[in-house]
């Protein structure tokens, strides 16, 4: 009889894991708390660097999982995890020979900024509503009509101990040269900022996208964090910022301000860690035994990680985890039960 | 107002019993409001407040100064708490945001460096033979008017609204800095979209103006208005509040701070004389008002013994749009019923006065 | 009406006023040089020159501020400039840095 493996998420890292390991003879359970497979790239436009749309790789992704018969259980939240099995909300328990977590992580609220507006001014977004727009009638003003003038802001709950997100979540920086230069197509008069503090580009064809960005779709790129938002008396939003690069403080008025906003630990970790026993980063994300050889393993023997769970990751890294995870599983029960 | 954020800066405020703690600025340049404070707590509310002849100035301008050193200011603080625990009260209410920052970084400091707090003990005992004693809690009489200010609708003479036309008045709350930007979480509403003054004009009928620079600074700086030569940059900053709330036409300003009232008030006169500008209706300033005068309209108190005559800005356009029934004769008598003067008449300030008593 | 003289006068803003500055002068710059857009505020054009060494000229700053519409007293400022070509040599984006105080002398020639 296969091995039985629960993996708890069926966004993109617990869809591949349980690909993964049923190609090597093993059967995986998934268990999602949503109605349907995909997770956080559910409703994603398109996705860095290439500019791919999200379905493309979801689509096939939750097909395979499909065509593979894995068992899936929607609707079911994890409540408690332990090597040999997980217990639902319900009180039900799935007995496993192993368990993987794949629980991604949760967005940053952006009305914890509150000096941003977000939820108060009609045009003041995030990176995610502005994904959804786009995949949606498309990105207009509240009014309907075009914007003028963009801001997009790096950072919005990222490298930020005001709101305990100390972490950069290593995604928004690309994200916001990609967003940019999708709304230059869609608005080629626009005046498009995107106002950072430090541009991380460390993908493969990141930087050359940034350099695209500025020099060929002519995205203003402002070092400073924007310090405050307000709504004006047209409904438009004037913003504050520094232009470190001048040593002056810096104002304007926008029609659209785009919150990129970050990845940050589940809530649910720290109660789920604590029961089990597994160790967390100060972050709140699970903590892997080291970065190198132990990267998807736990402190626990038979628990695994997969994806943004241990931390910010992008979709090309969760893919990449998730067959290092179903490795090192197969290992795990190798070991464990065929000595 | 969409501002729900508000409710999660919650603090707790005593409903009575407490000890007042007086402002230099409003003493001095408007101590109709401090009376008025007074009056409406003891007279309409019913409420147990302690004037207290002994306490002084926190000492907090001299302070910002840098006349006044950190363990000076830390022994008078020392000695108002001390005050107040042989007074027999627990609850200490600041009638300046500068002080009220003042007595909360204080005892901050003392939590964070006990050392500090022992040293002042010694101090206060050196000194005064006293015995410090910390407040069971603190807060701005704003905060006590907030507190009170569903009571004081129900009392209410009259709303918030513009006789001519129905409508809600449009005022511009000013919170000044060191109410909630020093501690978030020491203001009602936190320091982004404080509900301190918005909540008292939401319950008695107005309408709250957010502008842009609604959270910016007044200006007021302690020694760049001290200074003379500094006064530009004070001036400035109410400057850059004044221009961006003008679009809004608000019917009045309502500070929580003594200084922001002051300068609010005053910088209108100065700036209208420097360029010609000014921001009310009809080239008139915008009136600016403590939350003891707005609430003392609202309460039906005279205008006149609220103290609004030593407004730079003339409030009888206010007083008109509310109904509010005024002795213009009466605006410049003394409490001798003798007449102590009046103002040049300017842009700002000039209602009623006829041509011949220009000067 | 007589303006008094309070012995100090309002302070000017000294934020750069993206709204109201004309654009069009450095709206055309980049649509010349496009690159320049590429910046990334290294500052090695700046390290390296020979100008900022015996005077304030920065000329990181300079084409920054250009870039937000901010011309004042910059035609006279490049003037600094010896034109010695090392900064062109020292970006990483490949600016042609030498060409650009040349480009912003001719566009502000009226600043």
């Amino acid at each position: 009889m296969a091995y039985r493996v629960v993996i708890v998420g069926g966004g993109a890292a617990g869809m591949q894991t349980a690909l993964e390991l049923k190609s090597r003879g093993i059967e995986p359970v998934i268990v999602e708390r949503d109605i349907e497979l995909g997770g956080k790239v559910r409703g994603w436009h398109k996705l860095f660097p290439t500019f791919v749309p999200a379905s493309d790789v979801l689509f096939p992704l939750a097909q395979r999982v499909k065509a593979a018969r894995v068992r899936c259980f929607y609707g079911q939240e994890v409540t408690d995890i332990a090597s040999d099995g997980v217990t639902l909300r319900s009180g039900e328990r799935i007995p496993a020979d192993a368990v993987v977590m794949a629980t991604g992580f949760t967005l940053f609220d952006a009305h914890r900024k509150q000096e941003y507006g977000y939820g108060l001014y009609d045009n003041v977004i995030t990176s995610v509503d502005l994904e959804r727009m786009m995949n949606g009638g498309g990105v207009t003003l509240a009014d309907g009509t075009k914007p003028q003038r963009i801001a997009i802001l790096h950072c919005v709950g990222s490298r930020d101990e005001k709101v305990g997100q100390r972490h950069c979540s290593k995604v928004c920086c690309i994200t916001g040269v990609k967003q940019a230069i999708e709304l230059r197509e869609m608005f080629p008069d626009a005046d498009i900022f995107n106002f950072y503090m430090d541009i991380r580009m460390f993908g493969p064809g990141y930087e050359e996208l940034y350099r695209e960005a500025q020099e060929k779709y002519n995205i203003h790129f402002v070092r400073g964090r924007i310090s405050e938002a307000a709504e004006t008396i047209d409904k438009r939003i004037q913003i504050k910022a520094e232009d470190t690069l001048t040593g002056r403080p810096l104002r304007m008025t926008i029609d659209m301000l785009v919150l990129l906003v970050g990845m940050s630990a589940n809530y649910e970790n720290e109660g789920i860690a604590q029961r089990a026993g597994l160790e967390l980063a100060p972050n709140g994300y699970f903590k892997t035994v080291d970065n190198f050889l132990g990267a998807v393993s736990s402190n626990r023997r038979g628990i695994f990680y997969a994806g943004a769970v241990t931390g910010a990751k992008s979709l090309a890294d969760t893919l990449a985890e998730a067959s290092l995870t179903a490795s090192a599983v197969d290992d795990y029960l190798k070991e464990v039960f065929n000595k | 107002m969409r501002r729900a954020s508000w409710q999660e800066y919650q603090k707790e405020i005593a409903d009575n019993k407490y000890y007042y703690a007086r402002s230099c600025i409003r003493q001095n340049f408007f101590p109709g409001s401090e009376r008025a404070f007074l009056d409406i707590l003891t007279n309409d509310l019913g409420v147990d407040i302690f004037d207290d002849p002994l306490h002084t100035s926190c000492t907090g301008i001299g302070y910002h100064s840098d006349v006044v050193p950190l363990e000076t200011i830390m022994t008078v603080v020392a000695r108002q708490f001390s005050l107040m625990a042989e007074a027999g009260y627990e609850n200490f209410i600041s009638s300046c945001i500068t002080s009220f920052g003042i007595y909360n970084e204080v005892l901050a400091t003392w939590e964070e460096f006990p050392e500090t707090e022992e040293r002042t003990r010694r101090y206060l005992r050196e000194a005064t033979g006293r015995e410090l004693v910390k407040p069971r809690s603190i807060a701005h009489t704003s905060d006590i008017m907030f507190h009170h200010r569903h009571s004081i609708a129900r009392r209410a003479k009259r709303r918030l609204v513009n006789l001519y036309t129905g409508e809600s008045l449009r005022v511009v709350e000013h919170i000044g800095c060191h109410y909630a930007k020093i501690f978030p979480k020491s203001g009602i509403g936190g320091s982004e979209f404080p509900y301190v003054l918005a909540g008292m004009i939401e319950a008695w009928g107005g309408d709250v103006v957010d502008y842009p620079e609604r959270r910016h600074c007044c200006g007021f700086g302690f020694r760049n208005y001290l200074v003379q030569a500094n006064r530009g940059s004070s001036i400035a900053n109410s400057h850059k509040k004044l221009e961006s709330m003008a679009p809004y036409k608000p019917d009045f300003i309502v500070a929580n701070c003594p200084g922001c009232a002051m300068f609010l008030d005053k910088w209108q006169y100065a700036i209208s004389e420097m360029d010609g500008t000014t921001y009310g209706a009809n080239g008139r300033g915008i009136p600016v008002l403590t939350y003891e005068e707005m609430a003392g309209l609202v309460l039906g108190y005279d205008p006149w013994e609220l103290g609004m005559q030593f407004h730079q800005v003339d409030v009888e356009p206010l007083l008109d749009k509310l109904g509010v029934e005024y002795n213009p004769d009466a605006k410049y008598l003394g409490r001798d019923g003798k007449l102590i003067g009046r103002p040049r008449a300017v842009a700002v300030n000039g209602c009623g006065v006829e041509l011949g008593l220009r000067r | 009406m007589a303006i008094l003289n309070f012995g100090y006068a309002i302070s000017r803003p000294r934020a750069i006023d993206v709204d109201n500055n004309d654009l069009r002068k450095s709206n055309d710059i980049i649509a010349e040089m496009p690159e320049l857009q590429a910046c990334i505020g290294c500052g090695s054009c700046t390290a390296s020159c020979t100008a900022a060494a015996i005077t304030d000229f920065n000329f990181r700053k300079l084409h920054t501020a250009v870039r937000r519409g901010e011309y004042k007293g910059v035609y006279d400022e490049l003037s600094k400039c010896m034109l010695c070509g090392k900064c062109r040599l020292v970006c990483p984006r490949g600016i042609n840095t030498r060409g650009l105080v040349m480009l912003i002398k001719r566009k502000l020639g009226d600043f």
